[in-house]
């Protein structure tokens, strides 16, 4: 049976709800009353959710393997022809959308989670100039997101990928008057672009090996007409024309996991995360926690079947990861801004999310997705309650004591920090108990060390950190004794409902989010990963596929007793430092003043590219600048000018001295000879009388003596 | 009927040139009749080539609307017009561009009025009239007759180093034209002495004449034809008029220039050297590389250069050369997509950057002058203008949905087929090009006004909305249903493939079993055991 339905029909129209009232607030919504946007815009993002909750549930209605429902709605790029793996191909893009068990996850967390920060936004954003514009951005990054995870192909899935970026643009840069808000934006925009410049190689290389860019042809009318890089994928490897670890794949996974790292800040690209803090809370919660950041994630989980059978790139992908996740977690530890630590505990629990893709645990990555957009979307939207509460106020080290006096934002807030340090039976814990889980089994017992295992320990450690940072956050905002100014004491407020409520919706998915994934090894099916298997299959089951060692109840309870273990171990380093000697954090920092400054300066990241890569353009740029006005202006193009002068010289030279001087030479000459006669042309009358007598002497003379003979002759 | 469709491309042609000629006959003082005939001419003449679009044959790869007629019998000159796909897109952007640009300089210009507008209308037919030319003699006197009107576009009516841009323009642009005569004439003379021809200078007839011509002469026609191209796409390094053309000239002559002129470049490229590629293989990889380099070049360089501009127009400007390094790269990567993707990237740029100077001529209108640090804040007083703005920006440096990512990611995969590193390499340009466009932007747009005069300044009028929609809503159409733009492409493109690299249809079809039918689920995979 296929499934179908009028959701299933419609699910275009998930995405086209939020890009009908953005473009509606960017034409129109400066004259509309703030209830009007409020309506429109959160509407809209709530029927998307509707549509797609709806639409999952006409998908659950067939069997596991039927789960595909696929829509082509036009044909959008038709460049022609382009060589394919069977020769000639007309490469087509679509504009055409995919509903299959992955989606399915992805469109719940993006139009549920997106929908309670869309109604957490009309409070927070309640007394903010440009309302209108503010909502319009944001439903235009829904559409974006919506259509990033509905893509039926890796074309359209990048118009998803540019428009969330530049929707995180436009809302980081929300606050445009201050120029850090500014910068932020440019910088979160550019340094995804150089991410992008990956993943669109990567899109050329699937397109040229595919011959197409459509992820599968299942649910198509005709499989041969609407090929789809899986099924095209299958049959090369059953022909033998790609194997395991073919250089080719392995390159279209490293591109397409540099896209990744941009996005998804990793290192070495997640620079722009903690910068983009400068937006609103609710973007931060929003874009930069629970939704556009996770899209690299989804973007390899979503390509898993070329992933599994490029060894090298995962081993890249989860070094990656495990290094982002302990970095940015150090580094969260010394920040005292807010927000800054909430980025980086995003950039270190995406890490562990691409450790989890990495070591081929794809369910367990897009779980820990799920439950991330759950409590660090809490998270932030509880700073920000926090941050409303305080008029403003970002800094850590000017808060405390509010436990007690905004009780609607801390008790939820309390959930979340218990959820993301990875206690017990919280969403949190499952999730990154099952990441660590996964990473620990891939190693060789026959080995004492090896790369998995060195990679599960950077992932306990950092399990630690985080605890201890949350830790620190949590006492340091709501424990110890009060260090808010006192002008803002008096202001302290409790937010409105329409904040608070999404909170606690929130708090209840962070406590129950995991219980859809309860180990296997309890006795429970693994609902979630069952749900999302037939999407993440992969070709072949038996290439590549992940070894699992063999793992025992036993095991299973020693491994999450290290990871509470160690998340315990936090908690206390954060209780003796913070609340019990809250002086004694300062005397830990002074007793090692190097290490304290380099985290407090976050390695010094951003200097080190600057200094390499950011100044160094700009000098070229003034480089060439020179090099077009001296050299090509200068010497070439003026260059030619002066060559032209000189040589009209020459022929200038030439023409009098050469051609003309022949002319004048003759003339000369003719001049030269004229000379004797010249003598006589005195022009004085007087000479030419003495003359013409002269003359006329000899003439008479000549004849004379001529007569003089012939009349002697005659006689 | 009968005779205005007969003569469509006539029509067409000549439109602007009766315009001008009715001007010649308005005392010079009546500057307010001047503009209103100057703007009926200039809509006029987009309405009359819209039916070059209702009744073009898609989907032939021939030439269309062609009209014939004995001009220079004796050298067998002829007036010979006609269009297919690739030059009716660009006669459609040089009547829709002739329009905006003629309505744009409605309050920007003030002196000579009457000089201004036939200038600009005898500029249009020139222009029009290169791209419809099918006769090589034909073609040449359009190509010169367009330089004229730009010297003294530029020179009148330019800004304070109007002179220094005007003979640079004038003296660059006609040293490439005198070398491209040359190649002309030889291309002539040589096809004429193939026993049994007719001299002629029809351009179908001498560029298959010219197939049979040995490589040593088709390298020299080649390079001939390509230092008058290459100077007008611009191609690094003959690229520095550009800027100080582009930089002096009034907003219509920047206009036009980026918008129409510089393709002028990349058509002859595509529709004249191309079939001048000699036949050997090593010898036209070498050619090939070398053009590639400097397309690349073009583009990094171009790129770069933006950076520190401190001009607005000076920064859009080398943009071009960054955008054309684009066009180049596809033309040259001699496979469909690459071709494709230039031509609709050539109507691409058309529109962005046509836009752009017609946004920052907004500005110099109000402001008088160019300077980036001049401006500042200016999102506040000029919200309307700031959004189109912004479009423009993202149109320009490709983000997807809008016009400008369909060419750059058409011609990139064009190139990628061909060789990767030019991809790797053009994909640095798409980085730079956010870099430069949205720091430009950030400074005109954002932040607190800084300087007082800005407080006050008018946001967009309708005649300025008038001018402007029209290209927002190309922008947004070629990126979100290009479809029909690569169906007016896409035959004569694969025409031109198959005449200059035939190997690439000649790939072996290396035959794929259908995909095999979806696998039915197994047990579960080892995945997600634990």
């Amino acid at each position: 049976m296929t499934p179908s339905g009028y959701f299933l029909e419609h699910l275009w129209l998930i995405p086209l709800f939020p890009l009908v009232t953005a473009a509606l607030m960017l034409l129109i919504g400066r004259r509309l009353p703030r209830s009007a946007v409020s309506f429109f815009c959160v509407g809209s993002v709530f029927l998307s959710f509707v549509h797609a909750a709806g639409a999952v549930f006409q998908l659950l209605a067939v069997a596991p393997e039927n789960r595909v429902y696929q829509q082509i709605l036009f044909e959008w790029i038709t460049p022609g022809a382009m060589p394919g793996p069977g020769g000639l191909v007309n490469f087509v893009a679509d504009w055409g959308y995919l509903l299959d068990p992955l989606s399915c996850v992805m469109v719940l967390v993006v139009t549920g989670v997106g929908f309670l920060i869309h109604v957490y936004s009309i409070g927070y954003m309640g007394h903010e100039g440009g309302y209108y514009r503010f909502f319009g951005y944001m439903n235009l990054f829904m559409f974006s997101m919506l259509t990033l995870v509905l893509a039926n192909n890796l074309l359209l899935l990048f118009v998803g990928w540019e428009g969330v970026g530049l929707c995180s643009y436009l809302l980081i840069g929300f606050y445009f008057l201050k120029k850090s808000a500014a910068d932020a934006g440019k910088k979160a925009f550019i340094v995804n672009r150089i991410g992008d410049t990956g993943f669109l190689l990567g899109i050329f290389l699937i397109a040229t090996t595919f011959g197409t860019v459509r992820f599968t042809s299942q649910m198509l009318s005709d499989p041969v007409a609407y090929a789809g890089i899986l099924e095209t994928l299958r049959a090369m490897v059953d022909q033998g024309r790609l194997a395991y670890g073919a250089p080719i794949l392995t390159g279209i996974a490293l591109l397409l996991f540099v896209g990744a790292t941009g996005k998804s800040a990793q290192v070495p690209l997640y620079v722009w995360l903690p910068d983009a803090m400068e937006g609103p809370t609710p973007v931060s919660a929003l874009i930069h926690a629970a939704t556009m950041v996770t899209a690299g994630v989804y973007m390899v989980a979503r390509m898993s079947a070329i992933y599994q059978l490029a060894p090298v790139a995962m081993d890249v992908v989860a070094i990656v990861g495990a290094t982002t996740a302990i970095f940015a977690a150090s580094m969260a530890v010394a920040q005292n801004d807010i927000k800054k630590v909430l980025a980086y505990s995003t950039i270190s629990q995406l890490g562990y999310m691409f450790l989890a893709l990495g070591v081929g645990a794809f369910s367990a990555g897009i779980f820990h997705l799920m439950t991330h957009s759950f409590f660090k979307a809490l998270l932030f939207l509880g700073a920000g309650s926090v941050i409303h509460a305080l008029s403003g106020e970002q800094d850590l080290r000017k808060m405390g004591g509010l436990w007690n006096t905004i009780p609607a934002t801390s008790r939820p807030f309390l959930i979340a920090t218990l959820a993301i340090a990875g206690i017990p039976p919280l969403a949190g814990f499952f999730s990154k108990d099952e990441i660590l889980g996964h990473v620990f089994n891939r190693h060789n017992e026959s080995l004492i060390m090896d790369r998995y295992l060195f990679l599960w320990a950077i992932g306990v450690v950092t399990a630690g950190i985080t605890a201890f940072y949350m830790f620190r956050l949590f006492f340091q905002v709501f424990r110890g004794r009060s260090r808010v100014a006192t002008e803002l004491e008096e202001h302290i407020h409790e937010s409105p409902k329409s904040m608070t409520v999404p909170l606690m919706i929130l708090a209840f998915l962070s406590i129950c989010g995991g219980w859809f994934a309860l180990p296997v090894l309890w006795g429970e099916n693994n609902t979630f990963g069952t749900f999302l298997e037939p999407a993440l299959r992969g070709v072949k089951d038996e290439i590549g596929g992940v070894e699992v060692g063999h793992h025992t109840l036993f095991k299973e309870y020693l491994l999450m007793m290290a990871s509470v273990g160690i998340a315990t171990l936090g908690i206390w380093l954060a209780y003796r430092l913070y609340l019990q000697y809250p002086k004694l954090h300062s005397k830990v920092a002074a007793a090692w003043p190097r290490l304290h400054n380099l985290l407090i300066n976050k390695y010094y990241v951003d200097e080190i590219y600057d200094a390499l890569f950011v100044n160094r353009v700009k000098d070229l740029s003034t480089a060439f600048g020179v090099v077009d006005a001296k050299l090509i202006d200068g010497v070439g193009v003026d260059g030619a000018g002066w060559l032209a002068r000189v040589i009209s010289r020459i022929s200038m030279w030439w023409d009098k001295w050469v051609i003309d001087g022949l002319v004048n030479l003759a003339g000369k000459i003719t001049n030269g000879l004229s000379v004797p006669v010249r003598m006589f042309q005195t022009g004085v009358f007087s000479s030419y009388a003495v003359l013409i007598l002269l003359g006329l002497a000899i003439l008479l003379g000549y004849y004379g003596h001529h007569m003089h003979m012939i009349v002697r002759n005659l006689r | 009927m009968g005779l205005f469709h007969d003569h469509l491309l006539s029509v067409v042609l000549f439109t602007p040139l009766v315009g001008a000629m009715l001007l010649l006959f308005i005392p010079r003082d009546a500057q307010m009749l001047h503009r209103v005939v100057g703007n009926l001419f200039g809509v006029l003449g987009f309405l009359v080539s819209v039916p070059l679009v209702i009744h073009f044959p898609v989907g032939s790869n021939d030439y269309a609307f062609r009209e014939t007629a004995n001009w220079i019998p004796s050298i067998g000159a002829k007036y010979a017009l006609g269009i297919d796909g690739i030059t009716l897109l660009l006669v459609m952007l040089t009547t829709l561009l002739g329009m905006i640009a003629i309505t744009s300089s409605w309050t920007a210009i003030h002196t000579r009025t009457k000089e201004y507008y036939i200038l600009l209308l005898l500029l249009q037919t020139g222009m029009l009239g290169v791209f419809m030319s099918l006769d090589f003699f034909l073609f040449y006197v359009f190509w010169e007759v367009m330089l004229v009107p730009m010297y003294f576009l530029i020179g009148v009516w330019g800004s304070e180093r109007r002179l220094y841009a005007a003979i640079k323009f004038f003296l660059y642009t006609l040293a490439g034209s005198v070398i491209m005569l040359l190649g002309i004439l030889a291309l002539y003379f040589n096809a004429a002495k193939v026993p049994g021809s007719v001299p002629t200078f029809d351009v179908p007839a001498l560029l298959a004449a010219a197939q049979h011509f040995p490589d040593s002469l088709k390298v020299w026609l080649f390079w001939g034809f390509f230092f008058a191209f290459a100077i007008k796409v611009p191609m690094f390094p003959f690229h520095t008029w550009l800027p100080d053309a582009h930089t002096e000239a009034p907003t219509a002559g920047s206009v036009i220039l980026a918008g129409v002129l510089l393709k002028m470049g990349t058509y002859g490229f595509l529709r004249f050297s191309l079939p001048l590629l000699p036949a050997d293989a090593v010898l036209r990889a070498k050619i090939i590389h070398i053009l590639i380099l400097l397309s690349l070049i073009g583009i990094i360089y171009g790129a770069i250069v933006c950076l520190m501009q401190k001009d607005m127009k000076r920064l859009i400007a080398y943009s071009s050369v960054s955008h054309l390094g684009f066009c180049t790269l596809g033309i040259f990567a001699l496979t469909p997509q690459g071709l494709s993707g230039s031509v609709l990237q050539q109507i691409n740029h058309g529109i962005s950057t046509g836009a752009l100077f017609l946004l920052v001529g907004m500005l110099y209108e109000r402001r008088h002058t160019r300077l980036i640090s001049e401006f500042g804040g200016l999102a506040t007083p000029m919200p309307n203008f700031a959004a189109i703005y912004l479009i423009i920006t993202l149109s320009s440096l490709g983000m997807p949905i809008l016009n400008g990512f369909i060419g750059e990611f058409t011609i990139l995969q064009g190139a990628f087929v061909v060789n990767k590193a030019w991809a790797a390499w053009g994909t640095l340009g798409i980085v730079l090009g956010a870099a430069y466009l949205l720091w430009l932007y950030q400074r005109v747009m954002f932040g607190n006004v800084t300087h007082d005069v800005n407080k006050t300044l008018p946001d967009l009028s309708v005649r300025e909305y008038a001018v402007l929609l029209p290209l927002v809503a190309l922008a947004f159409w070629i990126g979100i249903y290009p479809k029909p733009f690569f169906a007016y492409i896409d035959k004569p493109v694969e025409k031109i493939v198959q005449q200059v690299n035939p190997k690439f249809y000649e790939q072996a079809n290396r035959a794929l079993p259908p995909a095999a039918p979806v696998v039915a689920p197994s047990a579960p995979a080892s995945l997600e055991v634990k």
